[in-house]
């Protein structure tokens, strides 16, 4: 079995995710070769092969280009599996070369048990074990689901490897996230407001509870999107990734996009009176109210220390 | 100028889910159901778009059996002009390749402009089946995106990345837009557009006429994940759990001293 890792780089920066798409092929004992869009200055250590293009030529998002960039290795290497991030590199490149190759595509791999995918349904509440039917398959890592036990140091054998920069997509920059006001990295302990909070006065008695505990305030996606919030304050993939001392999930499902922002936190309360919310996994804590009533009566007794 | 968006009805994710008889799919009794979250962004833009092209016209594709309709209707509130239902008893079997394979087939004689799907669903979440689409079709496909612009038959739009950064692209129509949560602030239908939505055409097609794709993947399995963390469930009298929480506050971090 041959894999071809599809490692991804951002801004001329190669991204560490590099080294769990290794760590996947470990698992998988197979024999493996990399494609990377990128930069000669910014390199995985690898000990294999190495296609590199090169992003300023052919630009870091123009996905016809490195559509066909990678089918044109896929051919060369006979790879019976592409493996991408489940990122917004991987989700939308995936289904391309599947489509190409006629190859089943399996998102957001969790784990492989015994040579069989697994990967999130609803929410991370249940888990399926998926079998593909065809002979080549596609795949894309949850990120932070694979990790090598030591990165490697070998450079890896580098080939060159080049396309037409044309396409269909017109790909002309990127905008930064808003920076400013509250930096919530700095912060050792902060409470966060989910979608449960219901209505945006409800802000106010989960900034009340950070206040009293000498914190910042955070909140979920939807609470930023319905911009009860504002978006310097989001945790998760698209916004912050804090590890404070203590972190209060108040009314937040616990979505990997939300983890991935917060697991790394000291102490994990979580709020909800959903007893199944996948929050319950990564907290220490899992207090079952409503934080309606719950988060003003903490406030009270907090302050009354 | 046409248009279409396509939908999903999936459960609460809210819900107390159980796996069905077959051991490869939740069971679908006893749970709350609703339009897929990315969708809503979806047809909302759908609706904006066509409300700026005065000839727009735009048509709410759904697969499902009967109950799926209803989801539709929230849709043709919304303002979409007509549904097109594919009526599929099996739809939480089909995989994602089978789904664009019915949709693509649906679509490919019909010249829409634009075709709008959620980045992904809340239940599978394979976020294949818009991509796939444009594959299949022949046209670009856009995935993420959380700004959209419409002018002169160009798309501009904003595709979100890690950490919040926006990649800006444009594309010719036709294309597929697969939307991001916070794309735009989907409306709530007003009791006048859901009466009106009553009268809209919403045909159903049964999905045999349109699936011509073998699935390339199948469920072996479904099941819980393990319970990982050794977390502290701690449940009752809310002023007993304030109590509670602080004293292990107390022991367990150096927040409260
Ligand atoms: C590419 C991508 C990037 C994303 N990036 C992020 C990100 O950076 N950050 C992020 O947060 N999300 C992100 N998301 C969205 C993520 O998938 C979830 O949709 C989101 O995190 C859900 O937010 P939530 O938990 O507040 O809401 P929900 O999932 O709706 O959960 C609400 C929770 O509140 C509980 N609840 C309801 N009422 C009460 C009450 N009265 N008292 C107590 N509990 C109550 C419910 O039981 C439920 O668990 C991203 C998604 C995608 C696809």
């Amino acid at each position: 079995m041959k894999i071809l890792l599809i490692a991804e780089s951002r801004e001329g920066k190669l991204l560490g995710s590099c080294y769990e798409l290794m760590a996947f092929a470990e698992k998988m004992a197979a024999e493996t070769a990399m494609v990377l869009v990128g930069s000669d200055s910014a390199l995985p250590r690898f000990a294999g092969k190495l296609y590199l293009a090169d992003a300023t030529a052919v630009g870091e998002y123009n996905p016809d280009a490195h559509k066909q960039l990678i089918l044109d290795v896929v051919a060369k290497e006979q790879a019976d599996m592409v493996v991408f991030s489940h990122s917004s590199y991987g989700w939308d490149l995936a289904p391309r070369i599947a489509f190409a190759m006629k190859a089943a595509q399996i998102s957001e791999v969790v784990d492989v048990v015994d040579g069989t995918m697994v990967v999130p349904v609803c929410n991370a509440k249940l888990r399926r074990d998926v079998t593909v039917k065809t002979a080549k398959t596609v795949v894309t890592l949850q990120a932070g689901a694979f990790g090598l036990a030591e990165e490697p140091t070998a450079a890896p054998t580098v080939e060159p490897i080049r396309v037409e920069a044309g396409g269909k997509v017109r790909f002309t920059g990127y905008e930064q996230a808003e920076i400013g006001g509250v930096d919530l990295g700095k912060a050792k302990i902060i409470v966060s407001a989910g979608r449960g909070i219901g209505k945006p006065e409800n802000v106010a008695m989960i900034a009340a509870l950070a206040k009293a505990l000498g914190g910042e305030y955070g909140a979920s996606r939807p609470v930023v999107d319905s911009e009860w919030v504002e978006h310097n304050r989001q945790v998760g993939t698209t916004g912050q990734t804090v590890a404070p001392k203590l972190y209060i999930a108040c009314g937040i499902s616990g979505a990997i996009q939300h983890l991935a922002g917060m697991k790394k936190s000291e102490f994990i309360v979580a709020v909800n009176t959903d007893k199944d919310a996948p929050i319950g996994d990564v907290a220490d804590v899992l207090v079952v109210a409503d934080l309606k009533q719950f988060v003003p009566l903490l406030t009270e007794k907090i302050q009354a220390l | 100028m046409k248009i279409l968006v396509c939908i999903k009805q999936v459960p609460d994710m809210e819900s107390k889910f159980k796996v069905d008889a077959g051991g490869t799919w939740y069971a679908k009794t006893d749970l709350a159901w609703r339009m897929n979250e990315y969708d809503e962004y979806a047809v909302e833009q759908a609706v904006q778009l066509k409300e700026q092209e005065k000839d727009g016209d735009l048509t709410v594709l759904c697969i499902g059996s009967e109950k799926v309709k209803e989801t539709m209707k929230k849709a043709l509130a919304m303002g979409c002009d007509r549904g097109a239902h594919i009526t599929d008893e099996e739809v939480s079997g089909k995989e994602p390749y089978q789904i664009a394979g019915i949709i693509a087939e649906y679509a490919k004689d019909k010249n829409f402009d634009l075709i709008f799907t959620g980045m992904q669903s809340q239940d599978r979440g394979s976020a294949q089946v818009g991509i796939l689409v444009a594959e299949m079709l022949g046209i670009p496909g856009i995935t993420t995106v959380v700004r959209f612009a419409f002018k002169d038959g160009v798309v501009d739009v904003k595709r979100e990345l890690e950490g919040g950064i926006k990649a800006c692209v444009s594309v010719n129509a036709p294309a597929v837009i697969t939307c991001q949560l916070g794309l735009n602030t989907p409306r709530y239908p007003t009791l006048p557009n859901i009466m009106k939505a009553k009268k809209k055409e919403l045909l159903s097609t049964p999905v045999q006429e349109l699936l011509k794709v073998e699935a390339r993947q199948e469920t072996a399995k479904m099941y819980f994940p393990e319970k990982k963390g050794g977390g502290l469930v701690l449940e009752g009298d809310a002023a007993a759990l304030a109590d509670q929480l602080i004293k292990i506050l107390k022991e367990k971090t150096a927040v409260l001293s």
